[in-house]
C-alpha cells in the first residue's frame, strides 16, 4: 500500500495527534507508519519495549516471531508480559497486550523458531526486520536472510550491562548501501566464550533502554525522518554511562555482498558458529543418578564452576571453582575418584570438562545434565531456582 | 597514555576496571601492555596468529582499526581505544 493513500479514522487522528503536530513528522510520516510492515524477531527483553512502542506509534502491520513460552524469570525485564501471561506462548501474550494497546493495527504472530528453512519466507512480506534474538547463530541467520532478501535489519543486542545498536543493510537517499553484521563481526566468538543472558544475566532496565532505541530506528527507517544509524554502531555501557557511536564500513571481503560473494543462500548457522563442532561426547550424569550416588555413599568429588554470587544464591555443597579459574586450580580436581562437574544449566560445566580433558587428560569427569536447575527440578524442589 | 575502555564482559579480567591508561604507540603495543598488566585478557584479545580475533572490534576514537592500519594503527596520548566484543543477548 502506498502511504499517500492511507487514511485515518477520527479515533486514530486523536490517538496520533502528538506525532502529527510535530512539523518534521506530520501526517505523512504517520501515514508511512500505518502503511509499514515490520517483522520483530524475538519478543523478549528487547522485543518488549520495541513492540510496545511500535504498536503505540501506529505501525500498521507488525509480525512477531517467537517460539518461547512466558516464564516467571522473564518478568524482570520483559515488560510486555504480566503474571497472567506466564505459561502462554510469548506471541500469544504479546498479541493480546498489543491489541489492547492499539486496536487499529494488524498483528500477525508466528509461534515458531526462525531457521534457515523458513527465514526467507518469514521476512518476505515485510519491509523492515528488527532483530531482538538471543544467540549468535540466529543473529547471523537474520543478517544473511535480510541481505539476501534486500531487507533493512534494525539490530540490537545486550549483555549484562552492555548494549549495542545499528541499522544494517540500509540504502540511503543517495542509493548507497550500508554495512551489515558480517562487516562488523566477520565471525562469532567460539561457543561458550560469551555466555548467553540466561547464563550471564542482564540488568532488567537495559533491554528497556536499548529496545526503545531500536524502536526509534525502526520508526526513522520507515518514515525517513532524521539520520538513520546506518554506517554507525552505537555502544552503551549502563555502568559507566559511557556511550559511543563508532563509524563502520562495508568490508570488501564480506562473503555475502563484498567483492566476491560466496554465500548465495542461507547456510547451517549452528555449524558456522561452531555450536555443532563441540560434539565430542563427554560423560554425563543426570540429577536422579547423582542423587543415587549421594544416597549410596559412593565416594566422589563434586565441583561447581559457577560464579561465587551464584553459589551464594543456591548450592548443593560442591567445591566452588569458577570456570574462569578452573585451569589454575587443576590440582584441586581428583584424578582417581569420579568427579561430577556442575553449573547452572550444564553448559559451562561441559566446557570445563572439555578443557580439562583436552589440556590435562582427565577421564573421570561427569557433567551434571541440566545443571543445578535440573537437580532442583528433579531432586530438591525446595531449593531456590534462579 | 591512551585510554582503553574495557567492555563489561571482559571486566572480570581487569578487576572490574572499566577504563585503563595504557602506554604504547600502536594499537598492538597498547594491547600488549594491557595484557601484560592483565594476563587473563590475552586469550580474548589476541588469537593464535597474533591478531585481534574477528569477534572483537577495536575502535581508535570513532574509527574501526580495520579501516585504518589494523593493529599497527597509531595511538596518541589523548586517543581513546574502545574494545567492543560481539554480544548476542536480547530475548531470554
Amino acid at each position: 500500500m502506498e502511504h499517500y493513500t492511507v487514511t485515518f479514522s477520527k479515533e486514530e487522528l486523536a490517538r496520533y495527534n502528538r506525532h502529527i503536530i510535530i512539523p518534521e513528522f506530520g501526517l505523512e510520516a504517520q501515514q508511512k507508519l500505518k502503511a509499514a510492515k515490520v517483522l520483530v524477531i524475538g519478543s523478549g527483553g528487547l522485543g518488549s519495549p520495541l513492540l510496545l512502542y511500535l504498536a503505540a506509534a501506529g505501525v500498521g502491520n507488525i509480525g512477531i516471531v517467537d517460539f518461547d513460552v512466558v516464564d516467571d524469570s522473564n518478568l524482570q525485564r520483559q515488560v510486555l508480559f504480566g503474571v497472567e501471561s506466564v505459561g502462554l506462548p510469548k506471541v500469544e501474550g504479546a498479541k493480546k497486550r498489543l491489541q489492547s494497546l492499539n486496536p487499529h493495527i494488524n498483528l500477525t504472530v508466528y509461534n515458531t523458531q526462525i531457521t534457515s528453512k523458513n527465514a526467507i519466507e518469514l521476512i518476505k512480506g515485510y519491509d523492515v526486520v528488527a532483530d531482538g534474538t538471543d544467540n549468535f547463530p540466529t543473529r547471523y541467520l537474520i543478517n544473511d536472510a535480510c541481505v539476501l532478501s534486500g531487507k533493512v535489519n534494525v539490530y540490537a543486542s545486550i549483555f549484562q550491562f552492555e548494549g549495542q545498536l545499528s541499522v544494517f543493510n540500509y540504502t540511503n537517499a543517495n542509493g548507497e548501501l550500508g554495512p551489515n553484521y558480517r562487516d562488523l563481526y566477520a565471525a562469532p566468538p567460539p561457543p561458550g566464550l560469551v555466555p548467553s543472558c540466561a547464563e550471564g544475566g542482564v540488568l532488567g532496565v537495559l533491554p528497556g533502554i536499548i529496545g526503545s532505541l531500536q524502536a526509534l530506528e525502526v520508526i526513522k527507517v520507515i518514515t525517513g525522518v532524521g539520520d538513520v544509524l546506518s554506517g554507525r554502531f552505537y555502544s552503551f555501557d549502563a555502568l559507566t554511562f559511557e556511550s559511543r557511536t563508532f563509524k563502520i564500513r562495508r568490508n570488501p571481503s564480506n562473503p555475502l555482498n563484498g567483492d566476491n560473494p560466496t554465500i548465495k543462500e542461507l547456510i547451517d548457522y549452528e555449524q558456522f558458529c561452531g555450536v555443532k563442532a563441540v560434539e565430542r561426547k563427554i560423560k554425563e550424569i543426570d540429577a536422579v543418578e547423582l542423587h543415587e550416588w549421594e544416597t549410596s555413599g559412593l565416594d566422589y568429588q563434586i565441583i561447581d564452576v559457577r560464579e561465587p554470587h551464584e553459589y551464594q544464591i543456591v548450592n548443593i555443597g560442591a567445591e566452588l571453582i569458577p570456570l574462569g579459574s578452573i585451569v589454575d586450580n587443576v590440582a584441586k580436581i581428583d584424578r582417581k575418584r569420579k568427579v561430577v562437574v556442575q553449573c547452572k544449566t550444564g553448559n559451562r560445566s561441559g566446557k570445563a570438562i572439555r578443557e580439562l580433558e583436552d589440556k590435562f587428560g582427565f577421564e573421570n569427569l561427569y557433567n551434571l545434565k541440566g545443571g543445578i536447575l535440573g537437580y532442583i527440578r528433579d531432586v530438591k524442589p525446595e531449593l531456590t531456582a534462579y | 597514555m591512551a585510554t582503553v575502555f574495557i567492555p563489561t564482559p571482559l571486566r572480570k579480567f581487569t578487576n572490574q576496571t572499566s577504563k585503563v591508561e595504557v602506554s604504547g604507540n600502536t594499537v598492538m603495543e597498547v594491547i600488549q601492555t594491557l595484557t601484560s598488566t592483565y594476563p587473563p585478557l590475552q586469550r580474548h584479545l589476541i588469537n593464535a596468529d597474533g591478531k585481534v580475533p574477528s569477534f572483537i572490534n577495536i575502535f581508535v576514537d570513532d574509527d574501526d582499526i580495520r579501516n585504518l592500519q589494523q593493529e599497527q594503527t597509531a595511538v596518541k596520548s589523548n586517543t581513546i581505544v574502545s574494545i567492543v566484543p560481539a554480544i548476542a543477548g536480547g530475548s531470554k
